[in-house]
């Protein structure tokens, strides 16, 4: 099989010892199964995500996207910038396309970068990883390398709102992208079908400021997976996968629920239908264990 | 009267046009609330984006930039997608509140204000966000008794985090970065002169 290579953009909370290096481990793991070679950017930064808003304002928050986008060029040449994570997705995303649509601001953020010696010349691709496995590797590959088909499992398939909105993924519809439930059915599992809060915000950043409001919103999420009978959530995106999982026992406390429902990436989903490891799939970096995942990857 | 009001000519929706990021497209908007309806903490806004628009264009220039409510933005772009005259809400709130906060009428025990400015703090000092440093000043940034009982409360998802090395304790001494601090310390450096040479050729209030 043929390698593809990417230039990629890890992010800060997949560093190690960060709330997200069990994404990246079970993307690593995915990508060597399915021929994906990802380039790591050199020195790259942070993208400031949504919230570097409040402090940095309009340039010096997209010219961090710029360093990140012109070291790719320099380093990478050729190939498409991949982020996992939706927050830095978007972010490089949308810097991109303004530099690309705005000559004035192309103009003023080189003459930024080059205090540090770099130069942007605007002709990358920004793509998230669910954009190469969907469009460049497609469903019925993703399936082909299934050994151990996730029977009996019932998923709530949670898009959350940086994955899906501004630019969605391969032209799916905002209100009801199906891209996710079609990967967890490569996989052998069940979606929940219409799950009511698919694209509902878990209040992102939020969380940290305001966490009762952003509490109360995943409590609706998490309630709504109950609904449709699922046995675990399943996201792409590192915020939706934290604020879905760790607040459980506060969100119980509060509301007096009984919330115990794991939530994976769907890279730990994938690595653990592609036959590996507990390790390789980062099943344990869940808080709540995904016991069904445990069994078919311990068989 | 402040001399950004005089500078223009007591249009509140000509400073904001001037100022703030994509202020352009306030005029656009026909009021239809749509963003209003499509806000995920919208019961919690005191006046969501639809009002605000109204309110700026009426020139209530104090109550809009006092306000609390586009700090409650979560940036779930649901508006953008939704409105249908293609306004870049969410990139309107988010400037609004950093004009706000620049020129010192954010309200002052705003939570996410806080938190967006140790965000930009915790990145701009190495390049990467620390999130162990990030959390600690989190907790503390409503003074040291406050931050021991977020911490206490907060202590069974920092040990679950732990335990799923998820979180790195000694990330306290240093921890991530990028090699090129001092490139990447210029060039922000550079991209804030930039941005403030242009604000300069208005007023200060
Ligand atoms: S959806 Fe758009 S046009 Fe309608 S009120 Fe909101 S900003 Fe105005
Ligand atoms: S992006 Fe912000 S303003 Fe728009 S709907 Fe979401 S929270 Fe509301």
């Amino acid at each position: 099989m043929a390698t593809k290579e990417y230039s990629f953009y890890p992010g800060c909370s997949s560093q190690k010892g960060a709330s997200s290096i069990n994404q990246l481990r079970s993307t690593q793991t995915i990508c060597e199964e399915l021929g994906i070679k990802l380039n790591e950017i050199p020195d790259w930064n942070c993208c400031s995500a949504s919230i570097g808003y409040g402090g940095g304002g309009e340039l010096p928050r997209l010219t961090l996207s710029a360093r990140n986008i012109a070291l790719s060029e320099q380093n990478h040449p050729g190939q498409d910038l991949v982020a996992t994570c939706a927050a830095c997705w978007l972010a490089t995303r949308e810097a991109n396309d303004r530099f690309n649509e705005d000559s004035q601001l192309m103009a003023e953020t080189n003459q930024a970068l080059k205090e540090g010696g770099l130069n942007l010349k605007g002709e990358k691709k920004v793509r998230h990883m669910v954009e190469v496995l969907v469009e460049d590797i497609g469903f019925e590959e993703m399936k082909n390398h299934v050994k151990k088909p996730l029977e009996g499992i019932k998923i709530a398939g949670y898009v959350g709102c940086q994955t899906n909105r501004p630019f969605g993924i391969n032209g799916e519809s905002f209100e009801n992208p199906v891209y996710l439930d079609k990967m967890i059915e490569a996989m052998g599992a069940e979606p929940v079908e219409n799950y009511e809060k698919k694209v509902s915000c878990c209040g992102g950043a939020l969380m940290f400021s305001e966490p009762e409001k952003s509490q109360a919103l995943v409590k609706d999420i998490l309630e709504a997976a109950y609904d449709g009978g699922a046995d675990m959530i399943v996201t792409p995106c590192p915020v939706c996968q934290m604020n879905t999982e760790v607040y459980q026992a506060q969100i119980n406390k509060k509301y007096g629920t009984n919330f115990n429902i794991p939530s994976v990436y769907y890279s730990t989903l994938m690595s653990v239908a592609y036959g590996k490891t507990a390790k390789e799939a980062a099943l344990d970096g869940q808080i709540i264990r995904a016991t069904k995942l445990e069994e078919i990857a311990g068989k | 009267m402040s001399s950004n009001t005089i500078k223009y000519r007591n249009s509140f929706l000509r400073e904001v046009e001037a100022n703030v990021e994509e202020g352009e497209w306030v005029r656009m908007c026909m009021q239809c609330g749509v963003c209003s309806g499509s806000c995920p903490l919208g019961p919690h806004w005191e006046h969501p984006p639809q009002e605000l628009f109204m309110m700026i264009r009426a020139g209530k220039r104090e109550e809009v930039l006092s306000s609390s409510s586009m700090w409650m933005c979560t940036s779930c772009y649901n508006c953008i997608v939704r409105c249908p005259r293609e306004l870049p809400i969410t990139h309107i709130m988010h400037g609004l509140a950093h004009y706000a906060h620049k020129l010192g009428l954010a309200p002052k025990n705003q939570p996410t204000k806080k938190f967006a400015q140790l965000f930009w703090d915790n990145l701009s000092k190495k390049g990467r966000v620390n999130e162990l440093k990030l959390g600690l000043s989190l907790y503390f940034m409503n003074g040291f008794g406050e931050g021991i009982k977020t911490a206490l409360k907060m202590k069974d998802i920092g040990l679950g985090m732990y335990k799923a090395k998820r979180m790195n304790p000694f990330e306290i001494f240093g921890g991530h970065g990028c090699k090129d601090k001092k490139g990447l310390q210029a060039i922000l450096k550079k991209a804030r002169e930039i941005e403030d040479a242009k604000a300069d050729q208005y007023p200060k209030v």
